[in-house]
């Protein structure tokens, strides 16, 4: 699993992408009330705000750390969103994303560099 | 920033702590907000500093006359240890505050009036008070607001003698607590609940809240909820739903404005407005899809804008997103089936009062 800046977790197999936020975003956020998902099918570019996560007080964009193509979205997340919170790295994944290009996540750290981006904050 | 007595208190308790009018506040405890909504809802008892607030008296021999001057309610007619909820006018008619006044006799009067209004507010009274008539902050008081099923028996067990169950909603008394505290305690709030507002000095401030926070049913309760509570209730928040330019009329809150009064400051455009009738009206917003509507949003009918979100978001009891903003009256009316825009997607919803839970505040001896 590697990590963003922007707090997003990206997990790949072979060319395909699952993506959520990450637990110190979900924290941050708080008790989330509503995700809006992309749609499958959707193209975007690295970087592109794909996803909303809305907690009581705000709305954030997710940011997609990859280009390529969204093949899954977690269905579940319209009627239980607080899934982020309790299972951000497991049940609260966002989506699932056809990557068009895998040296993409060259830029991404790993657990220990993220704790540690955490840390200097 | 300002702080009120009780900023350690809540770090220490877990706060998540946030700016709000020029105060650092907590926003949310470690439950978080929609449990504390929760909580608050479900027959216990929520704890909510609102110490932020501003606490003032008004004294003199003609403060009778000059509160029904600046407000369009005739405090003539209030009874002592009534708390009245009214509106500060500007001579256009707009709002520049709206702020709880409460009689203590005839001569004097306990104002609490909203933290990010407090020195607008306290400058326009200054301008307009006569001589002979004194208007001080009581700088040195806290302010808990103690909401909930469960409020007026916890609050009990801290009394030396008196019982709450004889304090009817919308009033006021000077209490004794067992360790011999005096404190004003008023039968208002915010969220909808039943519940007191306790006035107590800064220096036993922390200790009240600490001993509140052990009862078992007590939980303390952030500024986030307490938005989501009264948001649910239709209550307008200054700054949001109600500011310079909105009157009382506009905003729903018509009742402010006694029969008698008819020479208040920016009574022509209010009383003109009672009789005749407002361009543009606050209206509750409820949606009937997934997603949710904040402040700002714009609300379409037949693809035609009719109004803007002045609050909205996330209504942790009718598990959607609720609201309330201004619309055009020619063209608006409760029922109407409208859309919320958001992020260019078009959410169904429908026009409603801004009421969207039933209070459960003890109703008012008449």
């Amino acid at each position: 699993m590697k990590f963003t800046k922007d707090h997003e977790w990206i997990k790949v197999e072979g060319d395909i992408a699952t993506i959520g936020i990450t637990e110190y975003a979900a924290e941050a956020l708080g008790e989330l009330v509503y995700v809006e998902l992309p749609k499958v099918g959707n193209k975007y570019g690295k970087h592109d705000a794909f996803a909303v996560v809305e907690s009581s007080k705000s709305a954030s964009d997710v940011y997609i750390p990859v280009s390529g193509e969204v093949v899954a979205i977690n269905e579940s997340l319209t009627s239980q969103p607080e899934l982020v919170n309790n299972s951000a790295y497991k049940d609260g994944w966002i989506a699932k994303v056809k990557m068009s290009n895998t040296t993409d996540l060259t830029d991404a750290m790993d657990e220990a560099n993220y704790k540690e981006f955490l840390q200097d904050k | 920033m300002k702080t009120t007595a009780l900023n350690q208190t809540h770090r220490d308790q877990g706060a998540k702590m946030v700016e709000f009018a020029g105060y650092d506040m907590p926003v949310q405890y470690a439950d978080g907000m929609l449990k504390e909504h929760e909580w608050t809802r479900s027959g216990n008892v929520g704890i909510f500093d609102v110490s932020h607030m501003g606490q003032f008296i008004a004294e003199g021999t003609e403060v009778v006359k000059f509160l029904s001057h600046i407000t369009p309610t005739d405090f003539s007619l209030s009874t002592p240890a009534l708390a009245k909820y009214t509106v500060l006018t500007n001579p256009e008619g707009g709002i520049i505050d709206d702020l709880i006044i409460t009689k203590i006799t005839d001569t004097k009067f306990f104002i609490v009036l909203n933290a990010g209004c407090k020195e607008k507010d306290a400058a326009w009274i200054h301008k307009n008070l006569p001589a002979g008539i004194k208007f001080e902050e009581l700088a040195d008081r806290s302010l808990i607001a103690v909401q909930g099923g469960k409020a007026e028996e916890v609050l009990n067990r801290f009394l030396a003698a008196e019982n709450l169950a004889e304090l009817p909603y919308m009033n006021l008394g000077t209490y004794k607590f067992k360790n011999g505290e005096e404190v004003f305690i008023g039968r208002t709030g915010y969220t909808g609940e039943d519940g007191f507002e306790v006035s107590i000095k800064n220096s036993a401030a922390a200790k009240f809240w600490l001993d509140l926070s052990a009862e078992k049913e007590v939980k303390p309760i952030g500024l986030g909820a307490r938005d989501s509570l009264r948001l649910e209730m239709g209550y307008p928040l200054y700054g949001h739903d109600l500011d310079d330019t909105t009157s009382p009329i506009e905003a729903g809150i018509g009742w402010v404005v006694s029969k008698s009064s008819t020479n208040f400051i920016g009574s022509n455009r209010v009383l003109k407005e009672k009789t005749e009738g407002v361009k543009r009206k606050r209206i509750g917003v409820k949606l009937l899809d997934r997603g949710i509507a904040r402040e700002g949003t714009e609300i379409r009918k037949d693809g035609k804008k009719i109004g803007v979100l002045s609050s909205g978001g996330f209504s942790p009891n009718l598990k959607v997103s609720i609201g309330q903003g201004y619309f055009d009256t020619s063209i608006a009316k409760v029922g109407d089936n409208v859309v919320a825009v958001v992020r260019d997607r078009e959410i169904p919803a429908v026009l409603t009062s801004p009421v969207f839970v039933e209070a459960k505040t003890k109703s008012v001896k008449k």
